[in-house]
């Protein structure tokens, strides 16, 4: 059956944390346990309710997790409405593993590594995160700059704070937009505090989050003298099929689903400003 | 080469109907051809082309993918999908049959389409070269010959009978299954046919249309140039041009709950509708302008770039005749190519 592309595994929701107000993470298993299937860090799936759609979701958990997958998902349309008002037991429909992974099988062995997110866009960023920490002798120093509004809608806060903070050569600089009780960190826009920091130009830069953030921050980092061949991101855009077949996420002629999501800048200049 | 005499047509289409099920155009109550399957008594229409192109018979306008049963928190998925059985298409013209290797490219490419799959598979495309090319055919702008179709079988329309050509075993296979029906062929025959044919194809309308100015790595030239605003400013989105199209694959996918269970099933889609990209957070193809440019820049442009220069257009000339408000794909070459 799952040799057929369209027709999805079921998976089982097993655990459900709720990161921020909108964002909520579910953890998926296969019926008898274990992963659904394989994914490399960067990769997305289908997920689905059926009798209410299905969407293109980032795997946000690093494929050196052997027990589960997990996806975080904002609550922001049909679906996602839907799948935050799942209690655990549910059972969804899982297909993929789909599109293009961060490189850290190649060119990001060895480097010294800039993440930089905002809001929700730390979900596709996490699975490099870990899998860098669950592999730290192949990779450089790490630098995570995270920005949300709030302390409230920063995700993964828990985690950032108790494990990331305490790996070895990783440093995590945490923003929010506006001042706010209980918060003595930095208060500022995510591109703003990127220049600020002032980053070595040997760091090769993978980057998510929404349209204007990732618009100054690169532009920021141009202006630092960073190369569009140094940077990394990854895309979204509506998508049925997953395979690049349906024909709506195309930018170009590239297939977001299928040559994507993740991309790099040189590689979006090649393509028209569509997205 | 077989030939087939006229007086023998209806026992060659009743040979094949009793093995397997034969299609072909048939005009329907207001004078147009469509494709049908074929019956004691049904007629084969002498129309150029049908309205709608062959692309149904692969890429059905509706199909069933798999369904759910739910129940409780319980999810069971099932294969759905129809079970598909040997068929026969007959009268199929080569711009369609060239349509097909389109669709393969997109359809037949890692992961392959299981569902296109099986119906190809199970298909046999009898073509037929046309005997007179319209003033809407460009075919041979792609280097497409209306004299020379591809397909599992060619017939040629010869004074007094067609002559067949089995272009793949699934061809030879046919044309053994009717081999009392068949006599000898006449090279001839075809040779003047084809004379005929490229001597009309020659003196069309568009038969002097060029593809220069489009095509492989235009992306750049091509995507902000001023006209797309003049050539889309009376598109409707009403989405004709892609459901005439032999060459639109895109589609959509849809749940349906039956009241005894959810089917998902995928339908046609169209990228000049403006629900084509729409997200939760928004739309990346706003207004007509960027839809309209979507298609002929697919076709014209994105196509060839990922498919060896081989254009997304066969010259089928159909949203030329359909098109409510007269725009298409010729307009939109002419302008980009300067030659308006």
């Amino acid at each position: 059956m799952n040799n057929e592309t369209l027709i999805p595994y079921v998976g089982i929701v097993t655990e459900i944390t709720q990161q921020t107000p909108d964002v909520k993470t579910f953890r998926v298993e296969a019926p008898g346990g274990g992963k659904l299937f394989e994914h490399k860090p960067g990769q997305c799936a289908m997920l689905s309710v059926p009798g209410i759609s299905e969407a293109m979701i980032s795997i946000t958990s690093s494929p050196t997790n052997t027990e589960y997958m997990e996806f975080s998902v904002k609550k922001c349309g049909c679906l996602t409405e839907w799948l935050h008002a799942m209690e655990v037991g549910q059972m969804i429909t899982v297909r993929g593993p789909y599109g293009r992974n961060f490189p850290v099988y190649d060119e990001l062995l060895g480097k010294d590594l800039l993440f930089v997110a905002g809001g929700i866009g730390l979900a596709p960023l996490r699975s490099v995160i870990n899998y860098v920490r669950d592999n730290r002798d192949k990779f450089g120093t790490v630098d995570i700059v995270y920005g949300s509004r709030s302390k409230e809608d920063l995700v993964y806060y828990d985690e950032i704070v108790t494990e990331w903070c305490n790996t070895p050569g990783f440093n995590v600089h945490l923003t929010i937009d506006r001042e706010q009780e209980n918060w003595d960190g930095h208060v500022g826009f995510v591109p703003n505090f990127v220049k600020e920091l002032n980053p070595d130009l040997k760091k090769t830069v993978l980057m998510c989050g929404p349209p204007i953030m990732i618009k100054f921050t690169l532009g920021g980092l141009m202006e630092l003298g960073f190369k569009k061949e140094q940077v990394y991101t990854t895309m979204e855009l509506r998508m049925k099929c997953g395979i690049g077949k349906c024909g709506r996420c195309n930018i170009g002629n590239k297939y977001v689903c299928k040559d994507g999501p993740v991309f790099r800048f040189d590689e979006l200049d090649e393509l028209p400003n569509e997205y | 080469m077989k030939k087939l005499s006229f007086a023998k047509l209806n026992e060659f289409f009743a040979a094949i109907a009793a093995k397997e099920a034969l299609y072909l155009p048939v005009n329907n109550n207001v004078g147009k051809a469509e494709f049908k399957q074929w019956s004691e008594g049904v007629e084969l229409s002498h129309a150029l082309n049908t309205v709608r192109s062959a692309k149904d018979f692969f890429f059905p306008q509706t199909e069933n993918l798999m369904k759910f049963k739910m129940e409780g928190k319980s999810i069971e998925v099932s294969d759905d999908r129809a079970e598909c059985e040997d068929f026969v298409v007959f009268g199929v013209r080569a711009c369609d049959a060239a349509s097909f290797k389109i669709l393969d490219s997109v359809y037949l490419v890692d992961p392959i389409d299981t569902y296109y799959k099986n119906r190809r598979e199970h298909g046999t495309i009898i073509t037929l070269a046309c005997g007179k090319p319209a003033e809407t055919c460009f075919c041979g702008t792609f280097g497409i010959d209306a004299a020379d179709p591809a397909g599992d079988v060619t017939a040629w329309e010869t004074p007094g009978a067609y002559m067949l050509r089995a272009n793949t075993e699934k061809g030879e296979a046919l044309l053994a299954l009717v081999a009392d029906l068949l006599e000898e062929g006449c090279e001839k025959a075809v040779a003047e046919a084809q004379a005929k044919t490229r001597e009309i194809l020659s003196k069309l309308p568009l038969a002097g249309l060029s593809t220069e100015g489009v095509g492989v790595g235009m992306t750049k030239e091509l995507f902000d140039r001023p006209e797309w605003k003049t050539l889309s400013e009376s598109c409707l989105g009403c989405g004709t041009c892609t459901f005439v199209c032999p060459t639109c694959q895109c589609y959509d996918v849809r749940d349906f709950d039956t009241g005894n269970g959810i089917k998902r099933f995928r339908c046609w889609d169209s990228c000049m509708y403006s629900d084509f990209t729409l997200m939760a957070h928004g739309n990346s193809r706003n207004s007509q302008v960027e839809r309209f440019r979507q298609r002929f820049m697919h076709k014209l442009v994105y196509y060839p770039d990922r498919n060896n220069g081989t254009f997304g257009c066969v010259g089928c000339g159909r949203c030329l005749a359909r098109c409510p408000i007269s725009m298409n794909i010729v307009k939109v070459m002419k302008t980009l190519g300067g030659k308006n």
